[in-house]
């Protein structure tokens, strides 16, 4: 198998799914001439043609717009956002229209696009260029929301949310990048959306994460392991909606503790809302408060202050630990 | 002083009738002033003293000279995310600057806005921001309050082509003349949105042609001439002044380096960027003011001096101030109040 950065498998899904598929058409900004910022859509327009790879000008409220239109005549069209902090100018598209389309058409209609763009800090970027808003998708009925963590997962899940015929807004956690490479089988490979995945098993806490915050969560796990001799069972949520709260509660059954890491800002956060559903699942088998390490309630800060706003395996390893010693 | 290629080619003209020399020298001096103030801080970031993103303009310091040289205080500017020069040309202070880029507390924004939100709004500058539309409607506020509150204050919207083919753009030209404020659009047209031409944007690519469709005088100028920009953008604030409503002002110039540091710009054409290198503004200028007898080799030499003092001096201010404490990061995002509705 060969091994493979983030960037190379979610180019290599969308070669293998434009390849498969003719109705799979690229568009955004850069994306086609350039290959894209982070040269995830590089060699598309060569091999595909620039009927089915397109560079828009900025417009993303145009990009969004055009995708949902493409989408419900015919086409699956994966539309590159530049930065995550940019989708707000596509915000009513997405929120008024994308969303909403099945729902208002009852069924007659629907928008089987993705939007992929870039999110997460840890390149010493500044907002609109390192901010996580995934709550707000996750928070909109009828719209998919989707951050893989891995080579591999990003492969499996891109492919799944290109065949999905609801729209999917797939954020893809560019600290992760080119950060690891990992082995990504050449043959196609899904992962369902809608199914978290348990990535460590453990008995004595759960510790629940995604996207770019998994590599702290399991260098926490692995300390935890080896200086304190505990195992903690780690969940990838890799579907932030609709969320996969059976796998959570199964595992909460288990253990009874849990922590919950993100870097999007805490209130409301993702957080809030899988703390919510073990509440509601798992509430009469929680031996202590379940825990939450995220990010603050404050614009993500320019690079100066980035380090001390970004959940870090040692503030995971002290909120693991706490809510370990917390007496049943 | 050498004689190069680009003092050469552009012809040198008759001297302007309403600028005086110390005006001219001073519209050198500041061009001169944000070329190496990018050039230091590119040297920085590729150093690793400065993080993030560097989005610089070397090339296009006329636009932000010419057209700030024709406000006066109490007038506002707008700015994006390439908008060093935007800022320099208002006035900002380059310690400052460079302290916000360093990330230190001493910087505009206390360290938190970077390269692309500096703003000092003592010098009227309301807010430069990476959305390139951003900026639009937010000059059309400041313009209509300038308006509303009596003043005859102008303010100067600075955005790029980019920004033209978003939905920003038509809402704040549409509103700028139903409203008749006293606004200038400075669009810095450097052809390029980043890797994607300018020309393969739009089907219409006359921008004052599209302008005029709103009921406004538009014109495009050569936004490598220092002293064009200036008169076109005069003629605006003073119809702005006077109550004639808004203007646009398209200034077509060119970015000589990439999008952002790093960025290898495979996607210019290197025969286009000799080109323009040759039409450098700053030497253009000098050249018109020594033939003019405005300035001397010696007397550029010294502003040289002076720029590079200025910039070594900021590069120690900014390195010798301090770095601020994780705490404030969480600082300024609203006042809380608490139960007798006091700030706390």
């Amino acid at each position: 198998m060969p091994k493979m950065t983030m960037v190379d498998a979610l180019n290599t899904a969308l070669h293998q799914e434009m390849e498969q598929d003719d109705s799979v058409i690229v568009l955004g900004e850069d994306v086609a001439v350039d290959g894209g910022v982070f040269r995830v859509t590089e060699g598309l327009l060569d091999a595909f043609g620039e009927q089915r790879v397109i560079d828009t000008p900025l417009a993303e409220a145009g990009i969004v717009g055009t995708s949902i239109g493409m989408a419900i005549y015919g086409l699956r069209p994966v539309c590159e956002i530049q930065f995550s902090g940019f989708s707000y100018l596509a915000f009513h598209q997405l929120e008024s229209h994308a969303a909403r389309m099945r729902w208002r058409s009852r069924g007659a209609y629907t928008v089987p696009m993705v939007l992929r763009t870039p999110y997460s800090g840890g390149v010493r970027a500044l907002e609109h260029h390192s901010e996580s808003r995934e709550a707000y998708w996750a928070h909109t009925p009828g719209l998919k929301m989707v951050i893989p963590s891995t080579p591999r997962n990003a492969r499996a899940l891109l492919i799944s949310a290109i065949r999905d015929p609801d729209p999917v807004i797939f954020y893809e956690p560019k600290a992760v990048y080119r950060a690891f490479r990992e082995e990504v089988p050449e043959e196609e490979e899904t992962w369902p959306i809608g199914k978290a995945q348990v990535v460590r098993e453990g008995e004595q806490l759960t510790m629940i994460s995604y996207g770019a915050m998994m590599r702290p969560t399991l260098e926490a796990a692995d300390k935890l392991a080896q200086e304190d001799g505990v195992e903690v069972e780690v969940i990838d949520v890799l579907t932030i909606a609709p969320l996969d709260h059976e796998t959570f509660s199964e595992s909460a059954k288990k253990t009874g503790r849990v922590l919950i890491v993100h870097e999007a800002p805490r209130s409301f956060g993702p957080g809030a809302e899988i703390v919510a559903r073990l509440v509601e699942n798992s509430f009469w088998y929680l031996e202590a408060p379940i825990r939450r390490v995220t990010g603050y309630d404050v614009v993500i800060p320019l690079f100066a202050y980035e380090k001390a706003y970004l959940p870090s395996a040692d503030r995971i390893l002290r909120a693991a630990r706490e809510t370990l010693e917390t007496p049943a | 002083m050498t004689q190069t290629a680009a003092e050469r080619e552009e012809p040198v003209g008759s001297p302007p009738q309403d600028l005086s020399g110390e005006q001219l020298r001073w519209m050198y001096r500041r061009m001169l002033l944000i070329r190496e103030f990018e050039n230091t801080a590119q040297i920085r970031f590729e150093a690793g003293e400065i993080a993030g993103f560097l989005h610089l303009s070397q090339g296009q310091e006329a636009v932000p000279v010419g057209t700030c040289a024709a406000l006066r205080e109490g007038d506002t500017i707008t700015s994006t995310h390439r908008g060093h020069g935007d800022v320099i040309a208002k006035g900002c202070d380059v310690k400052r600057m460079f302290a916000e880029l360093y990330g230190r507390t001493t910087g505009y924004c206390k360290g938190k806005g970077g390269s692309m939100h500096i703003a000092d709004f003592s010098q009227g500058i309301i807010g430069a921001n990476g959305i390139v539309s951003g900026g639009l409607p937010i000059a059309l506020g400041a313009a209509l309050s300038c308006q509303m509150r009596n003043t005859d204050h102008v303010t100067v919207c600075f955005f790029g082509d980019g920004a033209t083919a978003e939905g920003g753009f038509h809402e704040a030209l549409n509103l700028s003349t139903l409203w008749q404020v006293p606004l200038i659009f400075v669009c810095q047209n450097n052809l390029y949105g980043l890797s994607q031409p300018w020309e393969e944007t739009a089907f219409q690519c006359d921008l004052p042609e599209r302008a005029r469709t709103y009921h406004m005088p538009a014109e495009c100028v050569d936004g490598m001439d220092v002293i064009t920009v200036y008169g076109a953008v005069a003629r605006a604030v003073n119809r702005a002044r006077r109550g004639e409503g808004p203007s646009f002002i398209e200034a077509k110039t060119y970015r000589f380096l990439g999008h952002y540091v790093g960025d290898p710009a495979t996607y210019m054409d290197q025969e286009e960027r000799e080109g323009w290198r040759k039409r450098d503004p700053i030497p253009r200028l000098g050249r018109q003011l020594r033939e003019w007898g405005y300035l001397t080799d010696e007397e550029a030499a010294q502003i040289r001096a002076e720029v590079e003092e200025e910039l070594q001096a900021g590069i120690e201010f900014a390195k010798s101030s301090p770095k601020p404490p994780a705490a404030d990061a969480l600082s300024d995002v609203y006042v809380h109040f608490d139960h007798h509705g006091e700030p706390r």
